[in-house]
């Protein structure tokens, strides 16, 4: 059995001048996660374009158009690992246990507001989200936005790093002011875990190492807090939300009678024997096996991909629910819910779009925009006919079938959709789910 | 909101998975979510590493039934003959379906013109042999090994990522991923290419392969073979590639990092000759695994990205 250590999904937003890229770039190469090709490649390209420095930039740069002009348009992905993950460790410690050290996925945003989209993509799986502060400057109408969209997508915890301390001059002062402040303005979002992080990206106060510069601060360097931050605790493990993804019928002589329900546990903790329903029909049964490859298992909880085998004969589809019996979800057509909007093409009120929620997709008639939130203010528009390219806003929604659904606060599984654009196909809008009927 | 010390639990909960049990639960309802919104799925395999793990969640996603989809080799005739060996062996074994696309009959048909001289190479043949396929047997997805830690381009692909009616990809014009939601809705003609372990980097693939006790072609451990040095690679003397002058053969113990056509696949001096050394010298290891070992991807800067543009892997 391998050395095992956990996977942490870390959202970054931020633009060239914050110093996010330098960030990156320390914890890539501090972690001896660059390797020489591309730290060279990056070099040599930094040289050729004439930016004076090695332009860490340009590692996450991956696109042609993007190194052209500079920028970053896109999503990109970077991994990093420490202690056991990264394989130091031997192969065969023959158990199973936990040796320290993580797996890190960063998705790493460009921060503009024209950028919107793709921070709420990359915020729509995340563990953990990092926000920078440039310290000469405080909080920022950017700040505001990246931590709203935080709160928004409901990353269970955040990081304030406020950046450039060494611009000035390492003052607890100023580090405690620029807490205040953000803590003063964050009380209206629902933030639960926020840690502040003073650093310095350029000089790696506080990236890696703790830093000598700062003895004030007692707290963590970011990579000890991230690799230390508690997440198995973050999902829900009380009540079970298994979407059924793909029946298993192998119809085969030897498993002739067999009957599965595939998909991945999104809440709850499953043991064969546990009461379920089933929604949207609402019928009752008991689970009597949980099946998988390696075999049948004692229980199954997020976010592991299971076969349940149920005692009942019941039918049961891609799409259906199976529930924890106590706490089910809501059985319902009509949504109220907060959307990103996705697409060139602006939201058509009455409009009818394509919904994907959990499994199962059906049709939905976007009835009414309630109102549109300045992404940087907070203030809401009520005058708003139609959200374009990058708003947020809050919708009614009117869905052909019944979803069965939570609010997005409880479960970002069940409580979350994308629409879709019947004739371009095209996933136009990201959805969260407030209440449902 | 605190912004004093912290304390930290060391111990771990019961309820935790580990990275490389997310990244298996990941890829194998990225498999399910394929099987149920796409009508003629297909797997693509290589017999290279990648695709020996995407094998084993195919079975971890489906078993006990067969795969609900058949697996496609895409057969330059430039294999190393060890890699199509193995392969045969795999589908066999495993009871699946396997279709063989092949160059050789594409260069015999006319649909593409063997290139020429000391760096021919079927490298790029390969994208019209493969989109021939798609087309002929109407598949509308189809299963990809390739992972974003691999390469500039990839890093910003998508886990479904379309494909116009010519097999183009647009990196301009993706669509947003959100959530575990994927969008599967093509029109006909066009085609989704889907990499469930892109979240993968070489080393959890190499973690997995032992985890999961895989056997891998004998050329990813070392072995004494016959190369020459070519650009700063090492590459095995074969009938495909002809040398050039001042290149001499010699005997080195080398291994393979990534599998290939024999033609821009190099090798690395090694000794690992077990999966535990492998995972050793990959751990120290200070170069990328397609920096070290492919000229495919050294033409240019954005020599993968134009590849993926006319409908490569």
């Amino acid at each position: 059995m391998p050395a095992v250590s956990e996977l942490l999904r870390v959202a970054t937003a931020g633009s060239v001048d914050d110093g996010k890229s330098t960030l990156i770039g320390r914890l890539l190469h501090d972690t001896k996660s660059i390797l020489e090709d591309q730290l060279a490649h990056v070099a040599e390209t930094s040289e050729r374009r004439g930016d004076g420095y090695v332009n860490l930039a340009l590692l996450t740069d991956g696109l042609r158009a993007e190194r052209e002009q500079g920028i970053t348009i896109d999503v990109a992905y970077r991994y990093f690992q420490t202690g056991a993950a990264a394989g130091t460790a031997t192969l065969d410690t023959g158990a199973a246990s936990f040796q320290g050290g993580r797996k890190f996925i960063i998705a790493d945003t460009p921060g503009h507001e024209q950028y919107t989209r793709n921070m709420v993509t990359g915020a729509s799986t995340a563990d953990l989200s990092i926000v920078l502060i440039d310290a000469r400057h405080g909080v920022s109408e950017q700040t505001r936005r990246h931590a709203y969209i935080t709160s928004l997508l409901r990353i269970p915890h955040l990081v304030v790093a406020v950046n450039k301390m060494d611009l000035v001059d390492y003052s607890q002062e100023t580090f405690e002011a620029i807490v205040a402040e953000f803590t003063d303005w964050a009380t209206r979002l629902a933030l639960s875990d926020v840690s502040f992080i003073p650093l310095s990206a350029l000089r790696g106060d506080n990236v890696v190492e703790r830093s000598d510069s700062m003895p004030w601060y007692q707290g963590p360097s970011l990579l000890y807090h991230l690799e230390h931050v508690v997440i198995a605790t973050d999902r829900d493990m009380d009540d079970v939300r298994f979407p059924v993804q793909w029946v298993v019928r192998p119809m085969s002589d030897e498993h002739h009678d067999y009957r599965g329900y595939a998909g991945q546990v999104a809440a709850g903790v499953i043991r064969p024997g546990s009461e379920v329903l089933v929604l949207p029909s609402g019928r009752r049964t008991r689970v009597a096996a949980i099946d998988t490859y390696d075999g049948a298992l004692e229980l199954a909880f997020p976010t592991m991909s299971v076969t349940l085998r149920l005692e009942d004969d019941i039918d049961i589809s891609r799409g259906d629910l199976i529930a924890g019996a106590d706490e089910p979800p809501i059985v319902a057509r009509d949504l109220e819910a907060m959307v990103c909007w996705m697409s060139e093409q602006p939201m058509r009120a009455g409009g009818r779009y394509a919904i994907h929620h959990t499994t199962r997709a059906a049709k939905a008639i976007i009835d009414r925009l309630e109102y549109r939130v300045d992404v940087n203010t907070l203030e809401r528009d009520t005058d708003a006919g139609t959200l374009e390219l990058n708003e947020i806003g809050r919708v009614h929604l009117r869905s052909s079938t019944p979803l069965v659904v939570d609010p997005y606060a409880r479960n970002r599984t069940t409580g979350s959709f994308i629409l879709i654009d019947e004739a371009t196909n095209d996933t136009v809008a990201a959805g969260m789910i407030r209440s449902a009927r | 909101m605190t912004t004093g010390p912290h304390t930290h639990v060391t111990t771990r909960s019961t309820y935790e998975l580990s990275h490389l049990q997310a990244l298996e639960a990941e890829a194998i309802y990225i498999m399910r979510e394929v099987a149920a919104q796409f009508e003629r799925p297909v797997l693509l395999f290589s017999g290279g590493k990648d695709s020996i793990v995407l094998m084993r969640l195919a079975e971890k996603a489906f078993r006990p039934s067969r795969f609900p989809f058949p697996v496609m080799h895409v057969d330059t005739g430039h294999n190393f003959p060890e890699v199509t060996a193995f392969r045969d062996q795999l589908v066999e074994r495993l009871g699946e379906r396997l279709i063989v696309a092949s160059v050789q009959d594409s260069i015999d048909a006319g649909r593409v013109r063997e290139q020429t001289g000391p760096r021919a190479s079927r490298n790029r043949l390969q994208t019209t042999t493969l989109l021939d396929a798609i087309a002929e047997h109407w598949f509308d997805a189809a299963f990809g090994g390739a992972r974003r830690d691999e390469e500039r381009a990839r890093a910003k692909e998508r886990v479904f990522s379309f494909r116009d009616d010519f097999g183009q990809w647009d990196p301009k014009n993706q669509r947003p991923e959100l959530w575990a939601l994927y969008n599967g809705r093509i029109r006909r003609g066009e085609h989704v290419r889907v990499f469930p372990i892109s979240n993968w980097t070489e080393m959890d693939v190499w973690q997995y392969l032992a985890q999961e006790r895989l056997e891998v072609p004998s050329i990813y451990y070392a072995h004494t073979r016959e190369v020459f040095a070519r650009d700063g690679m090492l590459y095995a003397t074969n009938e495909h590639i002809q040398l050039m002058d001042g290149e001499v053969p010699f005997q080195a113990s080398v291994r393979y990092r990534t599998v290939g056509d024999m033609t821009c696949t190099g090798a690395v001096r090694s000794t690992a000759s077990t999966l535990a050394e492998v995972v050793a010298e990959i751990a120290a290891n200070r170069i990328t695994e397609r920096g070290e070992t492919r000229a495919d991807d050294r033409v240019s800067d954005a020599a993968m990205e134009d590849r993926k543009r006319e409908g490569y892997f």
